[in-house]
Protein backbone atom coordinates (compact mmCIF):
# COMPACT_ATOMS: atom_id res chain seq x y z
CA UNK A 1 0.00 0.00 0.00
CA UNK A 2 1.00 3.52 -1.12
CA UNK A 3 0.92 6.51 1.50
CA UNK A 4 -1.64 8.81 0.62
CA UNK A 5 -1.74 12.69 0.58
CA UNK A 6 -4.42 15.30 0.29
CA UNK A 7 -3.08 18.33 -2.40
CA UNK A 8 -6.11 20.01 -2.80
CA UNK A 9 -9.24 20.90 -1.12
CA UNK A 10 -12.11 23.43 -2.13
CA UNK A 11 -15.86 24.23 -0.75
CA UNK A 12 -18.58 25.89 -2.94
CA UNK A 13 -20.45 28.78 -0.77
CA UNK A 14 -22.59 26.68 1.33
CA UNK A 15 -26.36 27.48 2.10
CA UNK A 16 -29.60 28.51 -0.05
CA UNK A 17 -28.78 28.65 -3.04
CA UNK A 18 -31.53 28.32 -5.54
CA UNK A 19 -29.75 30.24 -8.27
CA UNK A 20 -27.58 27.37 -8.29
CA UNK A 21 -27.91 23.83 -9.55
CA UNK A 22 -25.99 20.64 -7.89
CA UNK A 23 -24.02 20.03 -10.77
CA UNK A 24 -22.75 23.91 -10.47
CA UNK A 25 -22.00 23.64 -6.91
CA UNK A 26 -19.67 20.29 -7.53
CA UNK A 27 -18.17 22.43 -10.01
CA UNK A 28 -17.38 25.50 -8.21
CA UNK A 29 -15.34 23.47 -5.15
CA UNK A 30 -13.43 21.32 -7.42
CA UNK A 31 -12.38 24.24 -9.33
CA UNK A 32 -11.21 25.28 -6.29
CA UNK A 33 -9.20 22.36 -4.77
CA UNK A 34 -7.62 21.94 -8.51
CA UNK A 35 -6.09 25.25 -8.26
CA UNK A 36 -4.44 24.62 -5.33
CA UNK A 37 -2.31 21.96 -7.42
CA UNK A 38 -0.99 21.46 -10.51
CA UNK A 39 -3.54 18.97 -11.15
CA UNK A 40 -5.10 19.43 -14.76
CA UNK A 41 -6.09 16.01 -15.16
CA UNK A 42 -8.18 13.01 -12.70
CA UNK A 43 -8.00 9.93 -13.17
CA UNK A 44 -10.42 8.76 -10.94
CA UNK A 45 -13.67 10.32 -9.77
CA UNK A 46 -15.72 9.65 -6.36
CA UNK A 47 -18.59 11.61 -5.75
CA UNK A 48 -20.37 11.28 -2.22
CA UNK A 49 -24.45 12.13 -2.24
CA UNK A 50 -26.93 10.77 -0.39
CA UNK A 51 -30.37 11.32 -2.36
CA UNK A 52 -30.03 13.05 -5.23
CA UNK A 53 -32.87 11.39 -6.59
CA UNK A 54 -35.10 12.33 -4.16
CA UNK A 55 -33.94 16.16 -3.06
CA UNK A 56 -32.84 16.96 -6.70
CA UNK A 57 -34.54 14.57 -8.90
CA UNK A 58 -30.77 13.27 -10.61
CA UNK A 59 -29.35 10.40 -9.97
CA UNK A 60 -26.20 8.78 -12.09
CA UNK A 61 -24.65 11.48 -10.56
CA UNK A 62 -20.85 10.34 -10.97
CA UNK A 63 -21.52 10.55 -14.82
CA UNK A 64 -22.75 13.91 -14.15
CA UNK A 65 -19.87 15.24 -12.91
CA UNK A 66 -17.20 14.38 -15.09
CA UNK A 67 -19.25 15.47 -17.58
CA UNK A 68 -19.37 19.09 -16.23
CA UNK A 69 -16.15 18.88 -15.16
CA UNK A 70 -15.01 18.43 -18.75
CA UNK A 71 -13.42 14.73 -17.79
CA UNK A 72 -16.19 12.94 -19.49
CA UNK A 73 -14.36 9.99 -20.25
CA UNK A 74 -13.04 9.31 -16.47
CA UNK A 75 -14.02 6.64 -14.37
CA UNK A 76 -16.49 7.58 -11.98
CA UNK A 77 -18.57 6.02 -9.37
CA UNK A 78 -20.81 7.45 -6.10
CA UNK A 79 -21.00 6.30 -2.94
CA UNK A 80 -24.15 6.45 -0.89
CA UNK A 81 -23.68 5.66 3.34
CA UNK A 82 -27.00 8.16 3.62
CA UNK A 83 -25.15 11.31 5.59
CA UNK A 84 -21.99 9.51 5.94
CA UNK A 85 -21.90 9.62 1.62
CA UNK A 86 -18.83 11.68 1.75
CA UNK A 87 -16.64 10.20 4.05
CA UNK A 88 -16.93 6.93 2.43
CA UNK A 89 -16.17 8.35 -1.29
CA UNK A 90 -13.01 9.59 0.24
CA UNK A 91 -12.18 5.96 1.42
CA UNK A 92 -12.77 4.96 -2.10
CA UNK A 93 -11.23 7.21 -3.42
CA UNK A 94 -8.07 6.89 -0.67
CA UNK A 95 -8.14 2.86 -1.63
CA UNK A 96 -7.81 3.00 -5.02
CA UNK A 97 -4.64 5.52 -4.72
CA UNK A 98 -3.20 3.39 -2.22
CA UNK A 99 -3.55 0.30 -3.81
CA UNK A 100 -2.08 1.89 -7.24
CA UNK A 101 -5.44 1.76 -9.62
CA UNK A 102 -5.05 5.43 -10.34
CA UNK A 103 -2.49 8.45 -9.59
CA UNK A 104 -4.63 11.28 -8.96
CA UNK A 105 -8.43 10.87 -7.85
CA UNK A 106 -10.79 13.09 -7.05
CA UNK A 107 -13.50 13.45 -4.25
CA UNK A 108 -16.40 15.43 -4.84
CA UNK A 109 -18.80 15.01 -1.89
CA UNK A 110 -22.91 17.12 -3.02
CA UNK A 111 -26.82 17.65 -1.75
CA UNK A 112 -28.89 20.35 -2.84
CA UNK A 113 -31.57 20.13 -0.13
CA UNK A 114 -33.45 23.72 -0.72
CA UNK A 115 -34.81 22.64 -3.90
CA UNK A 116 -38.02 20.66 -2.14
CA UNK A 117 -40.18 21.63 0.29
CA UNK A 118 -40.06 20.66 4.46
CA UNK A 119 -42.52 17.48 4.05
CA UNK A 120 -40.18 16.10 1.03
CA UNK A 121 -36.87 16.76 2.75
CA UNK A 122 -38.29 15.24 5.96
CA UNK A 123 -39.11 12.14 3.99
CA UNK A 124 -35.53 12.56 2.37
CA UNK A 125 -33.61 12.24 5.14
CA UNK A 126 -36.05 9.54 6.56
CA UNK A 127 -34.80 7.30 4.25
CA UNK A 128 -32.01 6.79 6.38
CA UNK A 129 -33.32 5.03 8.93
CA UNK A 130 -35.69 2.33 8.89
CA UNK A 131 -38.09 3.25 7.05
CA UNK A 132 -40.68 0.79 7.70
CA UNK A 133 -40.11 -0.02 11.41
CA UNK A 134 -39.43 3.68 12.53
CA UNK A 135 -40.72 6.15 9.62
CA UNK A 136 -43.76 4.12 9.62
CA UNK A 137 -44.77 4.81 12.81
CA UNK A 138 -44.54 8.83 12.74
CA UNK A 139 -40.27 8.94 13.71
CA UNK A 140 -38.11 11.42 12.27
CA UNK A 141 -34.37 12.31 12.63
CA UNK A 142 -35.14 15.19 15.46
CA UNK A 143 -37.33 12.06 17.30
CA UNK A 144 -34.65 9.10 17.20
CA UNK A 145 -31.98 11.27 18.40
CA UNK A 146 -34.41 13.38 20.65
CA UNK A 147 -35.18 9.67 22.12
CA UNK A 148 -31.28 9.02 22.05
CA UNK A 149 -30.65 12.39 24.45
CA UNK A 150 -33.54 11.12 26.73
CA UNK A 151 -31.92 8.02 27.65
CA UNK A 152 -28.46 9.52 28.05
CA UNK A 153 -30.21 11.83 30.07
CA UNK A 154 -31.68 9.58 32.00
CA UNK A 155 -28.66 6.77 32.45
CA UNK A 156 -25.98 9.76 32.91
CA UNK A 157 -27.80 12.87 34.03
CA UNK A 158 -26.41 14.88 30.99
CA UNK A 159 -28.47 18.43 31.26
CA UNK A 160 -30.90 20.27 29.09
CA UNK A 161 -27.27 22.84 29.25
CA UNK A 162 -24.84 20.78 28.55
CA UNK A 163 -26.69 20.20 24.81
CA UNK A 164 -27.10 24.05 24.53
CA UNK A 165 -23.55 24.02 24.92
CA UNK A 166 -22.60 22.14 22.10
CA UNK A 167 -24.91 24.52 20.17
CA UNK A 168 -23.57 27.84 21.61
CA UNK A 169 -20.03 26.68 20.74
CA UNK A 170 -19.97 25.15 17.30
CA UNK A 171 -21.55 28.84 16.60
CA UNK A 172 -18.72 30.55 18.15
CA UNK A 173 -16.49 28.80 15.93
CA UNK A 174 -18.98 29.53 12.83
CA UNK A 175 -18.39 32.89 13.44
CA UNK A 176 -14.70 32.65 12.81
CA UNK A 177 -15.16 30.62 8.99
CA UNK A 178 -15.95 32.80 6.23
CA UNK A 179 -17.61 29.87 4.45
CA UNK A 180 -20.15 28.72 7.02
CA UNK A 181 -23.92 29.12 6.50
CA UNK A 182 -25.23 30.61 9.70
CA UNK A 183 -22.82 33.48 11.56
CA UNK A 184 -24.63 33.92 14.02
CA UNK A 185 -23.54 34.20 17.76
CA UNK A 186 -26.25 32.17 19.63
CA UNK A 187 -26.58 32.21 23.55
CA UNK A 188 -27.88 29.62 26.32
CA UNK A 189 -31.06 31.52 26.15
CA UNK A 190 -31.88 31.47 22.31
CA UNK A 191 -31.16 27.68 22.15
CA UNK A 192 -33.39 27.16 25.29
CA UNK A 193 -36.05 29.26 24.31
CA UNK A 194 -36.39 28.20 20.19
CA UNK A 195 -38.86 25.95 19.46
CA UNK A 196 -39.52 22.17 20.78
CA UNK A 197 -38.84 19.69 17.42
CA UNK A 198 -38.74 16.76 19.12
CA UNK A 199 -37.79 16.75 22.96
CA UNK A 200 -36.16 17.28 24.26
CA UNK A 201 -34.06 18.68 21.37
CA UNK A 202 -35.20 22.31 20.22
CA UNK A 203 -34.92 24.08 16.75
CA UNK A 204 -31.11 25.23 17.84
CA UNK A 205 -30.05 21.64 18.70
CA UNK A 206 -30.33 20.74 14.75
CA UNK A 207 -28.49 20.99 12.25
CA UNK A 208 -29.76 22.99 9.49
CA UNK A 209 -30.62 22.30 5.41
CA UNK A 210 -28.02 23.55 3.19
CA UNK A 211 -27.09 23.46 -0.12
CA UNK A 212 -23.36 22.71 -0.94
CA UNK A 213 -20.28 20.76 -1.86
CA UNK A 214 -17.09 19.95 -1.07
CA UNK A 215 -13.63 18.03 -2.96
CA UNK A 216 -9.94 16.90 -2.29
CA UNK A 217 -7.68 15.58 -4.33
CA UNK A 218 -5.81 12.56 -3.71
CA UNK A 219 -2.30 11.34 -5.13
CA UNK A 220 0.49 9.46 -3.40
CA UNK A 221 2.64 11.23 -0.96
CA UNK A 222 5.56 10.16 -3.24
CA UNK A 223 3.92 12.85 -5.76
CA UNK A 224 2.46 15.44 -3.75
CA UNK A 225 5.47 17.65 -3.17
CA UNK A 226 5.81 17.58 -7.56
CA UNK A 227 1.84 17.67 -8.09
CA UNK A 228 1.00 20.27 -5.29
CA UNK A 229 1.62 23.62 -4.59
CA UNK A 230 1.04 23.84 -0.33
CA UNK A 231 2.39 21.83 2.71
CA UNK A 232 1.70 18.33 2.22
CA UNK A 233 -1.06 16.66 4.37
CA UNK A 234 -1.06 12.59 4.62
CA UNK A 235 -3.56 10.29 5.17
CA UNK A 236 -2.74 8.31 8.66
CA UNK A 237 -5.48 6.00 9.63
CA UNK A 238 -9.48 5.08 8.44
CA UNK A 239 -11.68 3.10 10.17
CA UNK A 240 -15.62 2.62 8.82
CA UNK A 241 -18.14 0.40 10.71
CA UNK A 242 -21.44 -0.32 10.40
CA UNK A 243 -24.44 -0.88 13.35
CA UNK A 244 -28.18 -1.72 13.08
CA UNK A 245 -30.49 0.16 11.03
CA UNK A 246 -33.10 0.97 13.60
CA UNK A 247 -32.16 2.44 16.59
CA UNK A 248 -34.42 0.19 18.42
CA UNK A 249 -32.01 -2.61 18.00
CA UNK A 250 -29.50 -1.75 19.61
CA UNK A 251 -28.25 -3.38 22.70
CA UNK A 252 -27.51 0.29 24.06
CA UNK A 253 -29.24 3.38 22.88
CA UNK A 254 -26.47 5.74 24.30
CA UNK A 255 -23.41 3.75 22.52
CA UNK A 256 -22.70 4.77 19.01
CA UNK A 257 -20.93 1.54 18.63
CA UNK A 258 -20.26 1.79 14.66
CA UNK A 259 -18.03 5.08 15.70
CA UNK A 260 -16.31 3.08 18.75
CA UNK A 261 -15.04 0.35 15.94
CA UNK A 262 -14.30 3.03 13.29
CA UNK A 263 -12.46 5.11 15.90
CA UNK A 264 -10.52 2.05 16.76
CA UNK A 265 -9.57 0.28 13.28
CA UNK A 266 -8.42 4.38 12.14
CA UNK A 267 -6.22 4.96 15.95
CA UNK A 268 -4.76 1.51 14.83
CA UNK A 269 -3.82 2.18 11.48
CA UNK A 270 -2.91 5.67 11.98
CA UNK A 271 -0.79 3.87 15.63
CA UNK A 272 -2.64 6.94 17.45
CA UNK A 273 -4.91 7.33 20.74
CA UNK A 274 -6.85 9.99 21.14
CA UNK A 275 -4.42 11.92 23.64
CA UNK A 276 -2.53 12.60 20.01
CA UNK A 277 -5.41 14.23 18.66
CA UNK A 278 -4.60 18.24 17.85
CA UNK A 279 -8.65 19.22 16.53
CA UNK A 280 -11.18 16.73 15.33
CA UNK A 281 -14.37 17.61 13.18
CA UNK A 282 -17.78 15.42 14.24
CA UNK A 283 -20.62 15.07 12.85
CA UNK A 284 -22.91 17.05 15.27
CA UNK A 285 -26.00 16.64 13.15
CA UNK A 286 -28.09 17.13 16.40
CA UNK A 287 -26.07 18.51 19.73
CA UNK A 288 -26.77 15.20 21.26
CA UNK A 289 -24.82 13.55 18.69
CA UNK A 290 -21.52 15.06 19.32
CA UNK A 291 -21.53 14.35 23.35
CA UNK A 292 -22.62 10.58 22.57
CA UNK A 293 -19.51 10.97 19.63
CA UNK A 294 -16.85 12.34 21.88
CA UNK A 295 -17.73 9.68 24.38
CA UNK A 296 -16.88 7.01 21.37
CA UNK A 297 -14.00 8.42 20.07
CA UNK A 298 -12.62 7.63 23.69
CA UNK A 299 -11.93 11.94 24.15
CA UNK A 300 -14.52 10.92 27.41
CA UNK A 301 -15.66 7.97 29.55
CA UNK A 302 -18.78 6.74 28.78
CA UNK A 303 -21.46 8.80 29.82
CA UNK A 304 -19.10 12.06 30.40
CA UNK A 305 -19.45 13.86 27.13
CA UNK A 306 -21.97 16.50 28.51
CA UNK A 307 -19.40 16.86 30.97
CA UNK A 308 -16.53 17.11 28.43
CA UNK A 309 -18.28 20.07 26.80
CA UNK A 310 -19.31 21.50 29.77
CA UNK A 311 -15.63 21.89 31.18
CA UNK A 312 -15.15 23.80 27.55
CA UNK A 313 -12.12 21.45 26.53
CA UNK A 314 -13.91 20.97 23.00
CA UNK A 315 -13.64 24.86 22.80
CA UNK A 316 -11.71 26.69 20.68
CA UNK A 317 -8.10 26.92 22.63
CA UNK A 318 -9.21 23.91 25.18
CA UNK A 319 -7.56 20.08 25.46
CA UNK A 320 -9.22 19.47 22.12
CA UNK A 321 -10.98 21.17 20.00
CA UNK A 322 -13.91 20.08 18.47
CA UNK A 323 -15.72 21.16 14.96
CA UNK A 324 -13.46 24.55 14.61
CA UNK A 325 -15.24 24.59 11.45
CA UNK A 326 -18.69 25.28 13.26
CA UNK A 327 -19.71 21.99 12.34
CA UNK A 328 -22.52 20.64 11.21
CA UNK A 329 -24.70 22.80 13.15
CA UNK A 330 -23.24 26.32 11.94
CA UNK A 331 -21.21 25.47 8.57
CA UNK A 332 -23.78 23.78 7.50
CA UNK A 333 -24.84 20.24 6.97
CA UNK A 334 -25.61 19.30 2.99
CA UNK A 335 -25.30 16.04 3.99
CA UNK A 336 -23.13 13.93 1.35
CA UNK A 337 -20.72 17.06 1.01
CA UNK A 338 -20.56 16.89 5.14
CA UNK A 339 -17.57 14.23 5.64
CA UNK A 340 -16.12 16.01 2.50
CA UNK A 341 -16.21 19.39 4.00
CA UNK A 342 -15.05 18.01 7.09
CA UNK A 343 -11.50 16.60 5.83
CA UNK A 344 -11.24 19.89 4.22
CA UNK A 345 -10.82 21.87 7.80
CA UNK A 346 -8.50 19.16 8.54
CA UNK A 347 -6.18 20.47 5.71
CA UNK A 348 -6.79 23.71 6.15
CA UNK A 349 -5.91 23.39 9.79
CA UNK A 350 -3.14 21.28 9.50
CA UNK A 351 -1.44 23.61 6.53
CA UNK A 352 -2.14 26.47 9.06
CA UNK A 353 -4.50 28.61 6.33
CA UNK A 354 -7.46 28.46 8.92
CA UNK A 355 -6.80 32.01 9.93
CA UNK A 356 -8.86 33.41 12.77
CA UNK A 357 -10.07 29.90 14.06
CA UNK A 358 -6.54 28.73 13.13
CA UNK A 359 -5.58 25.69 16.30
CA UNK A 360 -1.46 26.56 17.26
CA UNK A 361 0.08 24.19 15.30
CA UNK A 362 -1.82 20.64 15.11
CA UNK A 363 -0.18 17.88 14.03
CA UNK A 364 -3.15 15.27 13.77
CA UNK A 365 -6.46 16.12 12.99
CA UNK A 366 -9.52 13.57 13.31
CA UNK A 367 -12.90 13.81 11.00
CA UNK A 368 -15.90 11.54 11.95
CA UNK A 369 -18.87 11.10 9.60
CA UNK A 370 -21.67 9.36 10.18
CA UNK A 371 -24.95 7.65 8.85
CA UNK A 372 -28.54 7.70 10.21
CA UNK A 373 -28.53 7.26 13.91
CA UNK A 374 -25.06 5.99 13.71
CA UNK A 375 -26.09 3.24 11.21
CA UNK A 376 -22.54 3.98 9.63
CA UNK A 377 -19.24 5.43 10.52
CA UNK A 378 -16.60 6.27 9.16
CA UNK A 379 -13.24 7.84 10.50
CA UNK A 380 -10.59 9.47 9.13
CA UNK A 381 -7.31 10.71 10.88
CA UNK A 382 -5.08 13.04 8.80
CA UNK A 383 -1.24 14.54 9.73
CA UNK A 384 1.52 16.94 8.81
CA UNK A 385 3.18 15.07 6.44
CA UNK B 1 -47.95 3.44 1.37
CA UNK B 2 -48.08 0.75 -1.37
CA UNK B 3 -50.74 -1.40 -1.39
CA UNK B 4 -48.12 -4.81 -1.92
CA UNK B 5 -45.75 -3.88 0.90
CA UNK B 6 -48.01 -2.67 3.48
CA UNK B 7 -49.76 -6.31 2.79
CA UNK B 8 -46.76 -8.36 3.42
CA UNK B 9 -46.24 -6.52 6.21
CA UNK B 10 -50.04 -7.27 7.67
CA UNK B 11 -48.49 -10.46 9.86
CA UNK B 12 -46.23 -8.14 11.98
CA UNK B 13 -48.26 -5.10 12.13
CA UNK B 14 -51.48 -6.99 12.75
CA UNK B 15 -50.93 -9.56 15.32
CA UNK B 16 -47.38 -8.60 16.45
CA UNK B 17 -46.06 -11.90 14.89
CA UNK B 18 -41.84 -12.18 14.95
CA UNK B 19 -39.85 -14.74 14.27
CA UNK B 20 -37.68 -17.10 16.26
CA UNK B 21 -34.43 -18.53 15.81
CA UNK B 22 -34.68 -22.15 16.13
CA UNK B 23 -31.34 -22.53 17.01
CA UNK B 24 -30.37 -20.08 19.36
CA UNK B 25 -33.82 -18.37 20.48
CA UNK B 26 -33.26 -15.03 19.38
CA UNK B 27 -36.52 -13.31 18.73
CA UNK B 28 -36.88 -11.12 15.85
CA UNK B 29 -39.37 -8.45 14.90
CA UNK B 30 -39.80 -8.46 11.53
CA UNK B 31 -38.38 -12.11 10.92
CA UNK B 32 -35.07 -11.93 9.48
CA UNK B 33 -33.57 -14.53 6.88
CA UNK B 34 -30.26 -15.21 9.18
CA UNK B 35 -29.98 -14.91 12.57
CA UNK B 36 -27.30 -12.81 13.80
CA UNK B 37 -26.45 -14.31 16.70
CA UNK B 38 -25.41 -17.80 15.76
CA UNK B 39 -26.23 -17.38 11.59
CA UNK B 40 -28.66 -20.18 11.53
CA UNK B 41 -30.96 -19.44 8.98
CA UNK B 42 -34.54 -20.97 10.20
CA UNK B 43 -37.19 -19.40 12.39
CA UNK B 44 -40.51 -20.01 13.67
CA UNK B 45 -43.06 -17.77 14.27
CA UNK B 46 -44.09 -16.18 17.51
CA UNK B 47 -46.66 -13.40 18.93
CA UNK B 48 -44.58 -10.91 20.74
CA UNK B 49 -45.48 -10.17 24.27
CA UNK B 50 -48.39 -7.29 24.24
CA UNK B 51 -46.87 -5.59 27.61
CA UNK B 52 -43.82 -3.53 28.27
CA UNK B 53 -42.27 -0.21 29.55
CA UNK B 54 -41.23 2.94 27.72
CA UNK B 55 -37.20 2.96 27.39
CA UNK B 56 -36.67 6.23 25.99
CA UNK B 57 -39.09 8.58 24.43
CA UNK B 58 -39.53 12.30 22.82
CA UNK B 59 -42.96 14.41 21.81
CA UNK B 60 -42.80 14.82 17.85
CA UNK B 61 -43.45 18.74 17.45
CA UNK B 62 -42.68 18.85 13.71
CA UNK B 63 -44.07 15.92 11.73
CA UNK B 64 -43.75 13.57 8.81
CA UNK B 65 -46.32 14.47 5.91
CA UNK B 66 -49.52 11.90 7.11
CA UNK B 67 -48.95 12.78 10.57
CA UNK B 68 -49.84 16.42 11.14
CA UNK B 69 -53.72 15.59 12.79
CA UNK B 70 -51.68 13.74 15.38
CA UNK B 71 -49.22 16.23 16.65
CA UNK B 72 -47.73 16.56 19.09
CA UNK B 73 -47.23 12.78 19.50
CA UNK B 74 -45.65 10.93 21.84
CA UNK B 75 -42.67 8.52 20.35
CA UNK B 76 -40.74 5.61 22.32
CA UNK B 77 -38.91 3.02 22.24
CA UNK B 78 -40.68 0.44 24.11
CA UNK B 79 -39.28 -2.82 25.61
CA UNK B 80 -42.09 -5.61 25.58
CA UNK B 81 -41.69 -8.23 28.48
CA UNK B 82 -39.83 -10.79 26.46
CA UNK B 83 -36.93 -8.47 26.23
CA UNK B 84 -37.64 -7.50 22.23
CA UNK B 85 -37.39 -3.24 21.90
CA UNK B 86 -40.06 -1.43 19.20
CA UNK B 87 -40.38 2.15 18.11
CA UNK B 88 -44.03 3.15 18.60
CA UNK B 89 -46.27 5.83 19.29
CA UNK B 90 -47.49 6.21 23.00
CA UNK B 91 -51.75 6.90 22.83
CA UNK B 92 -53.87 8.30 24.70
CA UNK B 93 -50.62 10.14 26.37
CA UNK B 94 -49.51 13.17 26.20
CA UNK B 95 -45.77 14.54 26.00
CA UNK B 96 -46.04 15.90 29.62
CA UNK B 97 -47.53 12.11 30.87
CA UNK B 98 -44.67 9.79 29.47
CA UNK B 99 -41.40 8.50 31.31
CA UNK B 100 -38.55 6.42 31.10
CA UNK B 101 -40.38 3.23 32.56
CA UNK B 102 -43.91 3.85 31.75
CA UNK B 103 -45.74 0.74 32.25
CA UNK B 104 -47.59 0.28 28.20
CA UNK B 105 -49.69 -2.01 26.75
CA UNK B 106 -49.46 -2.88 22.97
CA UNK B 107 -52.68 -2.09 21.08
CA UNK B 108 -53.71 -2.59 17.43
CA UNK B 109 -54.03 0.96 16.60
CA UNK B 110 -54.52 3.44 13.25
CA UNK B 111 -51.71 5.22 12.27
CA UNK B 112 -52.32 7.49 9.41
CA UNK B 113 -54.23 7.93 6.41
CA UNK B 114 -52.33 8.24 2.93
CA UNK B 115 -52.10 9.46 -0.34
CA UNK B 116 -55.14 11.25 -2.15
CA UNK B 117 -57.80 8.57 -1.39
CA UNK B 118 -57.15 8.33 2.17
CA UNK B 119 -55.91 4.25 2.56
CA UNK B 120 -55.96 3.91 5.92
CA UNK B 121 -52.63 2.11 7.36
CA UNK B 122 -52.71 0.28 10.78
CA UNK B 123 -50.49 -0.84 13.40
CA UNK B 124 -49.51 -0.80 16.42
CA UNK B 125 -49.35 1.62 19.15
CA UNK B 126 -48.95 1.61 23.22
CA UNK B 127 -51.06 3.02 25.40
CA UNK B 128 -50.39 3.37 29.28
CA UNK B 129 -51.50 0.25 31.25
Amino acid sequence: MREVAVIGVGMSKWGELWHQPLRDLACEAVLKALAQTKVDKVESIHVGCMTGGLFAGQEHLASVVADYLGFAGVPASRSESACASGGVAFKAAYAEVAAGICDVALVVGMEKMTDVGGDEATYALGTAADQEYECYNGATFPGLYGMMAVRHMHEFGTTRRQLSQVAVKNHANGLLNPEAQYHAKITFDEVESSALVADPLRLLDCSPITDGAAALVLCPLSTASKLGKKAGVKVLGLGHATDTIALHSRKDLCRLAAVETAAARAYKMAGVGPKDISLAEVHDCFTIAEIMVTEALGFAELGEGGKLVASGATAMGGRIPVNTSGGLKSKGHPVGATGVAQLVELVTQLRGEAGARQVKKPRVGLAQNMGGTGGSSIVSILGVA
Amino acid sequence: MQPQRYWREIPQRYRLEAGRCKRCGKVFMPVRGICDSCRSTEFEPVRLADRGKVHTYTAIRVPPAGFVAQTPYVLAVVELEDGVRLTMQVADCGPDEVRVGLPVRVEFRKINEVGKSGVICYGYKAVPA
